[in-house]
């Protein structure tokens, strides 16, 4: 299963991220973001609007490569990859 | 150079007279509840540190505490309290699958067409469709009496998002967003022919700009009846609770506009009816301020360029007096400073055919305040306001006398009464 690490952000709205290792079964990034709205409700939104798609300021990577199907996250993963959801440093 | 703020201590300023005990802001970097206790007002309670708050209140009927937040990164949510202090994630809001609407018009080859271009063409225009998404939370409305669990939220892109269960789910008004003002249903294929006349607006904590919903009334007479108001388009009524929607812009002046008497295009920034009086409606306007004596039938502008009073954004109407008003009066939409370096409040007793400057306790040199649309409340004879530059005001007799409760404020976006 496909591990993620998040931005520590995130940790203030969603506590049981913290200190823990988090692993989804997907084949794509956006199954993964399902999986992940599955474990910890409401995460999703803070990543995707209503519409699937990647916010303006949030980056997801693939081990080191950044996304690139912001629209529908159709990115294919493997089971041992390492996904970082981090923020994107618009605004400096 | 401008002077220094005065250093003495704001959160122990002295209240003169009795009233809400209350006020919540929104700002820019949080959810701030002042308080008055017996030696003043304080402001303590911060709440969503760091995260721009576009509105922030208390449902009365329920006690429930509201905040919407515009989070840098995580986009828009609705935040609750039952205390005002221990909040969380409410429910949110989310546009339905398939909703879309215009944001411009395209050539036969995909590429963006003219506006002006597109309205020329002898051919259908080809709309710009884009998937709706939650830009901002500007605004929500709590209803009438005899609807305890409604709570209306306007939005950006432009819609209504009802509640009947005190916010535990919403609802987009589909009426509303399917209104021919905007082009009807645009839910599926390409749309060809379809037309908005909804443009600009407001701008979500990143910067976009759509058109977007700042005003929500009830009439307290029949609570079907209510109505929305919105930059830019101008102000709509419902008389069925949701399920038809009229424009109500007789009368109003779009002078940014070739033609300054639209139908649709203009862009009223804040409007709210007289609680008790409710046929009187009060609009500042981008173009001026605008005042309906027949429930937002026909409207009249009742300032004139030049004068103090006439560009603003928020408006506060008596609760009883239907011709009693207040504005906070900024120079003009090119120069959105406070007028000759010095914040006044302006007021109406008589529908607006005089202004009176209130200024006793506010800052008359070196002031550069604006106050926002949702930045000024009324309750009674009290009145409080808040600004970009951070400055927290409260009057208890009606705009007489002001007192300072807190010069170093992050820029306040919405004041309102707890």
């Amino acid at each position: 299963m496909a591990r993620v690490a998040f931005a520590r952000h995130l940790y203030r709205f969603f506590p049981a991220l913290e200190g823990r290792e988090i692993r989804v079964k997907a084949a794509t990034v956006a199954q993964a973001v399902a999986e992940l709205e599955r474990q910890f409700p409401g995460l999703a939104f803070y990543l995707v609007d209503e519409q699937g798609k990647l916010r303006q300021h949030v980056n997801i990577f693939i081990e080191e490569e950044l996304v690139v199907d912001r629209e529908r996250l159709s990115d294919s993963i493997q089971p041992e990859t390492r996904l970082y959801v981090m923020q994107a440093l618009s605004g400096g | 150079m401008p002077q220094r703020k005065p250093q003495r201590k704001p959160s122990r300023s002295k209240s003169p007279g009795s009233g809400p005990s209350r006020i919540i802001l929104g700002t820019r970097k949080g959810t701030i509840i002042l308080e008055r206790g017996r030696t003043g007002w304080k402001a303590g309670k911060l709440a969503h540190g760091g995260v721009a708050v576009s509105y922030a209140a208390r449902d009365e009927r329920t006690g429930t505490w509201w905040a919407a937040l515009e989070h840098g990164h995580w986009g828009p949510k609705l935040s609750r309290s039952a205390d005002g202090e221990k909040w969380e994630d409410a429910p949110q809001i989310k546009y339905p699958e398939g909703t879309r609407y215009i944001d411009g018009y395209l050539n036969d080859d995909g590429s963006a067409a003219g506006v002006e271009a597109a309205m020329a063409s002898a051919k259908p225009l080809r709309p710009k469709l884009v998937k709706a998404s939650l830009k901002k939370i500007w605004y929500l409305g709590f209803g009438a009496s005899d609807q305890p669990g409604r709570i209306c939220a306007g939005t950006m892109p432009g819609g209504v998002f009802v509640s009947n269960d005190n916010g535990d789910t919403f609802e987009l008004n589909m009426p509303l967003w399917n209104h021919s003002s905007r082009g009807g249903d645009l839910s599926q294929g390409e749309c060809l022919g379809a037309k908005t006349f909804w443009f600009g607006g407001g701008a979500g904590v990143n910067g976009e700009h759509t058109p977007g919903i700042h005003s929500i009334f009830f009439d307290p007479r029949n609570s079907r009846r209510w109505f929305v108001a919105l930059s830019c388009a101008g102000v709509l009524e419902t008389s069925d609770d949701g399920k038809t929607w009229q424009g109500r812009n007789k009368g109003l002046l779009a002078t940014f506009l070739p033609k300054p008497d639209v139908e649709w295009g203009h862009d009223p920034h804040y409007v709210m009816l007289s609680k008790n009086a409710p046929n009187h409606v009060w609009m500042q306007n981008h173009c001026g301020i605008f005042y309906s004596a027949d429930g937002a039938q026909s409207w009249k502008m009742v300032s004139k360029e030049g004068r103090t009073a006439h560009f603003g954004f928020p408006v506060a109407a008596d609760e009883n007096d239907g011709k009693t008003a207040w504005v906070v009066p900024g120079i003009a939409d090119d120069k959105r400073m406070a007028v000759g370096g010095a914040l006044c409040v302006a007021h109406t007793q008589d529908g607006g055919k005089t202004w009176e400057e209130l200024r006793k306790g506010l800052p008359q040199e070196n002031a550069f305040d604006v106050v926002y649309r949702h930045a000024l409340d009324i309750k009674g004879d009290a009145l409080a306001f808040g600004s970009t530059t951070g400055n927290v005001y409260f009057s208890a007799n009606r705009g007489k006398d002001w007192i300072s409760l807190g010069y170093n404020f992050p820029p306040v976006y919405s004041v309102r009464f707890a």
